[in-house]
């Protein structure tokens, strides 16, 4: 592998790796403050309790969440110092926005609530995570329009080959951002919802092996994570779907990479399974749903989508003069291209992404079925499956972010600067190699203990105790107050 | 003449590391002397405790920095960290430990997880304790930069003995800093144990601080021509860490503890007066270091980020400044301990 390789692989590496904890945080930050708006509003000591059990779960995932986004603050400038001065007049300001705006709220009123039980007025209280939950969500919408500016350029122009800024307002309403905001963070929620969902089930499973109170409690959570959830996955479809008419007009090759188009299609048939030779440029085996794909991206039944190869030869054309053969010899290329690498990753990780949707909708509506029938409690089959789908967020999640990053190769900013000229120029191979092994050597360590944390507390009950968890063997017990114990 | 917004933002940037510097310059402090103050796991949940609202919001410090240099002078970004590059994963590694450690470590019952997670704290404030004085050490010194603004040195270029002294200058200074706020933060046997090593900190650092500045003159450029700024915060941090140690001998540790503060200010605005106009001077060629106007972002950018910074930071230095009074009270073993 030479030294772009790596970098690229080291980024996927670790941002796939942030992306698991972030999710988590955005959606569980919010379901704890409505439980502990609950416990404010009626009193009920059982929401307090509900409160502090999520809670601790929800503080041990944002523990992983901070950690590992600080190497993705360093990054940029570590791996791709050339991108960031191309794009250091537009990247930068979303970048210090989100930590002068979001950051500092999301971590000093964290640490507010967790320190602050019995210490700071209930409603104050009750505020602190409140803002910490609107700190991560704003987080989000400020590191997304710096990820937009990649993927849809806009406000800037192009001065002594730097990408400077000409429209600040223009930047923060790109238009992808606007779907990708609330795709991204309902994506979030549903992560959240099933994961209480799941937690939930698992309890609701062990029947008569536990007290009356925690089954209440547990049932309650489940019920809030089902509401929450379903207003979440239905959002995200929503918003993906837009996404997915917006990608034909400015991203048409992600598209086409998305749903193995190699040539250009009118009517457009949705592929449903398809084994491609990538080295060839065409299709091998490819079953499809005829116009289904035409009446998807323009809500009619034709409309041509482009492919692959055509769209390869007009780029080609196109930006022949600033990509031309030195640059495909400078760089040991054969040609110069504008083909995605592994096509096979951006279509199934698209079909990954939907079909984890999909899934989790119809959980949803089962799950609200059982309920209003009463008979959620007896129904084992279900409840195990709910235990189990707390992967399925985490599969569409990650999938997702493989399909925009991939589909998007080989641009770093769509239409303006090649992945080749982005990489540092002195950090050679070794010093990668050090870094790439160092990273996964400890998040893997880091993964381990936090699962088992996970494990440790979310299957101990709610129940008993001054407001925490029952004793388990080998919880700790919290001094003094009670509280969120660590 | 006005100042340019390239000039403020250097200023502001400075100010952030003072930020930076000073907030979590106790954290790290407080992490290193944990094995040694700290005797019982009891003691050493009051020792993390001292810091555990506050710890992550200092820490946003350094990235509220980073992300300014980024959108303020990409050069000086792109230029830092990817020459800093391997200084830069063992800092990393560092704060991850450190970050996961407070978290995870008393969620067990366990002496060897929590025994295995204190060293993680200990390392974890150690290892950037150090190497953020290396790095702007060598910052300062100049470093081999090409006239694609490349570094082109490697790792061990960057431990020369000039920036290890002041590697140890940041150390003292942060130990000596934790160790001021713990003497405030706890009671008892703890806050004995602080009172004891205060002193040694306090000669150390003296010590310490005076041999870099000495060094600078044999080693640096950093005083070749003298600005006024230079002047004031070198007799500044002087007579601060004076003003600390007087303090200190007649047992008044709030007063020690805000001049070892201003001392770290100081140092801030000494080494960032000696840097300017420069922010990476390049020992390749003159020509080629970064400066404040070659390494900037546009007026544009600038602008908007000014407008940005001058209503957050206030803003935040606020709420930050109410958590400092809300958790103001002395931890002590009957506290609720939450980590
Ligand atoms: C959609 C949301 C999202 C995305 C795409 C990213 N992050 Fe993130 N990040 C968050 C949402 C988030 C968060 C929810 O706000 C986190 C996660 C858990 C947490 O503690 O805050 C966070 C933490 C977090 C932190 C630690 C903050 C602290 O100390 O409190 C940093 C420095 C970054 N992130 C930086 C990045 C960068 C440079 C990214 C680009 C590759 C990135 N994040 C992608
Ligand atoms: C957190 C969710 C994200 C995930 C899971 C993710 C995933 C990935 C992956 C897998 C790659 C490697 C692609 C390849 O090598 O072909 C990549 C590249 C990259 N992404 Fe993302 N990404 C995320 C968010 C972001 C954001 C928010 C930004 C910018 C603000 C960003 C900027 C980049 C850059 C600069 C690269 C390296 C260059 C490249 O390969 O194009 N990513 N990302
Ligand atoms: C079921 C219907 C869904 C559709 C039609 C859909 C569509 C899309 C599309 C088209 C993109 C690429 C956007 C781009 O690159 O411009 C995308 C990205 C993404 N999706 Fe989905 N999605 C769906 C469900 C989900 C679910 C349920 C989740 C998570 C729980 C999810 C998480 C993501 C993430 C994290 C990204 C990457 C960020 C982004 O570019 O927005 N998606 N989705």
């Amino acid at each position: 592998m030479d030294a772009l390789e790596l970098a690229r692989l080291q980024f996927g590496v670790t941002t796939v790796y942030h992306f698991f904890f972030v999710p988590l945080t955005l959606g569980l930050s919010i379901i704890v403050a409505i439980m502990h708006t609950q416990w404010v509003r009626t009193g009920d000591e059982r929401y307090e309790k509900m409160t502090k059990f999520w809670g601790k779960l929800f503080l041990i995932n944002f523990a992983m969440g901070v950690v590992t986004g600080i190497v993705q603050e360093f990054q940029f400038g570590m791996n791709w110092s050339e991108y960031s001065r191309f794009v250091g007049d537009i990247f930068g300001a979303p970048l210090a926005i989100e930590a002068l705006m979001a950051f500092f709220l999301e971590s000093t009123f964290l640490g507010l609530w967790i320190f602050g039980w019995g210490r700071l007025p209930q409603k104050v209280h009750l505020a602190t995570i409140w803002l910490a939950a609107l700190g991560a969500n704003l987080s989000a919408y400020w590191i997304l329009v710096a990820n937009s500016f990649m993927q849809n350029p806009v406000g800037y122009e192009v001065v002594d080959g730097r990408a400077t800024m000409t429209d600040f307002i223009a930047l923060i309403t790109n238009p992808n951002v606007l779907l990708q905001f609330p795709h991204v963070v309902l994506g979030g929620f549903v992560t959240g919802a099933f994961f209480v969902m799941g937690i939930s089930a698992f309890h609701l499973l062990r029947g008569n092996r536990q007290t009356e109170e925690n089954k209440l409690m547990f049932r309650r959570s489940f019920n809030i994570g089902m509401a929450f959830g379903l207003v979440a996955i239905v959002g995200t479809m929503f918003a993906g779907h837009a996404q997915g008419q917006h990608m034909a007009d400015y991203q048409p090759m992600k598209l086409a990479a998305a749903e193995g188009i190699w040539e250009d299609e009118d009517p457009a048939g949705l592929s449903m399974f398809q084994i491609g030779d990538e080295s060839s440029r065409q299709a091998i085996i490819n079953i499809q749903i005829p116009s289904l794909l035409s009446l998807l991206t323009y809500d009619t039944p034709d409309g041509m989508v482009r492919g692959i190869n055509s769209l390869n030869a007009e780029y080609q054309e196109r930006f022949a003069d600033r990509y031309d053969e030195a640059f495909a010899e400078q760089h040991g290329m054969t040609e110069v291209n504008y083909i995605p690498p592994a096509i096979w990753l951006t279509y199934w990780s698209f079909r990954a992404m939907v079909g984890a949707g999909v899934f989790m909708f119809v959980l949803i509506l089962i799950g609200l079925f059982f309920r209003w029938r009463g008979t959620l409690l007896n129904r084992a089959l279900y409840l195990r499956m709910m235990v189990l789908a707390i992967l399925l967020p985490y599969v569409a999640n990650t999938t997702g972010w493989l399909l925009t990053e991939f589909g998007r190769q080989p641009w770093i900013v769509f239409g303006e600067m090649r992945i080749e000229e982005a990489v540092s120029p002195n950090v050679g191979v070794g010093a990668l190699l050090i870094t790439l092994i160092g990273f996964t050597l400890i998040y893997g360590v880091l993964m381990a203990a936090d699962i088992w944390l996970l494990w440790k507390y979310g299957s101990a009950g709610i129940d008993k105790g001054d407001g925490d968890a029952v004793p388990v063997e080998g919880v700790p017990q919290p001094d003094a107050q009670p509280a969120v114990s660590y | 003449m006005g100042i340019e917004l390239s000039e403020l933002w250097f200023v502001l940037i400075g100010v952030l590391f003072v930020g930076f510097f000073f907030l979590e310059g106790f954290d790290y402090g407080v992490g290193i002397l944990l094995p040694f103050v700290g005797k019982t796991d009891k003691e050493r949940r009051v020792v993390i405790n001292s810091i555990g609202p506050v710890w992550d919001a200092n820490e946003v410090w350094l990235l509220t920095a980073g992300g300014a240099m980024f959108a303020a002078f990409p050069h000086w970004y792109a230029t830092m960290f990817s020459g800093f590059y391997l200084a830069l994963f063992v800092i990393l590694f560092g704060l991850i430990i450190r970050g996961v450690a407070f978290e995870f470590r008393s969620k067990a019952d366990d002496v060897r997880w929590r025994r295995t997670w204190d060293y993680a704290i200990f390392l974890g404030s150690l290892i950037p304790a150090i190497l953020f004085g290396v790095a702007f050490a060598n910052i300062v010194r100049g470093m081999a930069i090409d006239e694609t603004m490349t570094y082109t040195g490697t790792f061990f270029d960057l431990l020369n003995p000039y920036s290890l002294v002041g590697g140890l200058v940041t150390l003292s200074l942060f130990i000596l800093h934790g160790a001021l706020f713990l003497e405030m933060k706890t009671e008892g046997e703890i806050r004995e144990r602080v009172q004891a090593i205060t002193r040694p900190a306090w000669f150390a650092a003296v010590v310490l601080t005076v041999g870099f500045v000495l060094f600078s003159f044999v080693d640096t450029t950093m005083f070749d021509s003298v600005n006024p700024v230079q002047v004031v915060s070198l007799l500044g941090t002087v007579g601060a860490l004076l003003f600390a140690g007087f303090n200190l001998f007649r047992a008044r540790f709030g007063l020690a503890f805000i001049g070892n503060g201003l001392a770290i200010v100081g140092v801030v605005a000494l080494l960032f007066s000696s840097l300017f106009p420069n922010v990476m001077p390049s020992t390749t060629d003159v020509a080629y270091s970064l400066t404040v106007y070659n390494a900037s972002s546009t007026e544009y950018t600038l602008s908007i980020m000014t407008v940005v910074a001058l209503f957050f930071v206030p803003l935040v230095l606020m709420y930050q400044g109410w958590t400092y009074w809300v958790f103001r009270k002395r931890v002590t073993t009957d506290s609720h301990l939450e980590y």
